[in-house]
């Protein structure tokens, strides 16, 4: 490659889309529990379990028991933090829910949004069971 | 009503194709809002995040007097490019008080130094403890507080010189 080509603006975007996360991070060491167990072990598979169904705010897709993301660690420090202290998993996941909305929350909860999620399954399931019953109702005439 | 049956699939599939296609046209934001709004501050109490301002605690937030709260940190680059803003915002009369996510006090200082500095107290929260209180996801985000600490706005992301008057408006309808 010959030097003082311009970059092609995909190379570019990638280049920069690789280099963003490195831009956000501070210099700060990761807070005091984030990656570090609880040392009940009943506890940290409590404080596990919440961690798995509670979405990164930075990564959104990931959870914060998967996300690398500096506040995805202070989120799990956070939740260790609670757990340790006596408070139930799904109190922190409310605190959460009051404050970022449902969408923090892998588990959704039943309301007028999230209605059809739940049910449209039973709807389909009872309208199968009607479709199948009148085919075996004509095959057993037939 | 055979005809009807008929017809019943391709007008669901045309449903579900419009649903999709309006799923992937429209551009999506990933974008946060905090759920705090209308709600009253948090109570907290944060050591001070630089030398030569007062810490931050919710006492000091509700002084009768709007509020902006800028959440922000040395590390972050559009936190300097929302700068000039900021001072705008600070000579229009407006009271900015700012939490420091994840920093510490001497890099605070030398970004006050490079960029200006627009804030009256300033808090450090090292471990983002009350940016999640707030239901804040990220740096840089700016709350207008009422003077009784309810927050009344949020403002996600750097403010840009065509958000200056929409921020003052927010700031004035808070009193």
């Amino acid at each position: 490659m010959r030097y003082g080509v311009p970059l092609r603006p995909a190379v570019a975007a990638t280049m920069l889309a690789l280099a963003a996360p490195a831009l956000a991070d501070s210099l700060m060491p990761a807070a005091e529990l984030s990656d570090t167990q609880l040392p009940d072990p009943k506890q940290e598979a409590e404080a596990k379990a919440l961690m798995e169904t509670l979405r990164c705010l930075v990564c959104q897709g990931q959870s914060i028991a998967d996300s690398n993301a500096e506040m995805a660690g202070d989120m799990r420090a956070l939740v260790r933090r609670r757990i340790a202290a006596g408070e139930k998993p799904e109190a922190i996941r409310a605190w959460l829910i009051q404050r970022y909305g449902s969408w923090v929350s892998y588990q959704p909860t039943l309301d007028r949004v999230t209605l059809p999620l739940w049910g449209l399954p039973i709807l389909l399931v009872v309208v199968g069971v009607w479709l199948a019953r009148g085919r075996f109702k004509r095959r057993r005439r037939g | 009503m055979r005809k009807i049956v008929l017809w019943a699939p391709l007008v669901l599939f045309l449903v579900f194709a419009g649903v999709f296609a309006h799923g992937l046209l429209s551009p999506s934001s990933r974008d946060i809002r905090s759920q705090m709004i209308g709600k009253p501050l948090p109570a907290f109490s944060l050591p001070p995040g630089a030398p030569g301002h007062p810490p931050l605690d919710r006492a000091a937030m509700a002084t009768g007097e709007p509020h902006l709260l800028n959440i922000f940190a040395s590390w972050c680059i559009p936190c300097a490019a929302e700068a000039p803003q900021l001072q705008q915002l600070a000579e229009a009369g407006v009271a900015i008080d700012a939490i420091a996510i994840r920093d510490r006090p001497e890099d605070v200082a030398g970004f006050l130094a490079r960029w200006g500095d627009p804030y009256r107290a300033i808090g450090s929260d090292v471990d983002s403890r009350v940016q999640m209180a707030m239901g804040s996801s990220g740096v840089p985000e700016t709350f207008v507080v009422d003077g009784k600490g309810i927050i009344r706005h949020q403002h996600i992301g750097q403010i840009m010189p065509e958000d200056v008057p929409a921020l003052l408006a927010a700031v004035r309808a808070a009193r």
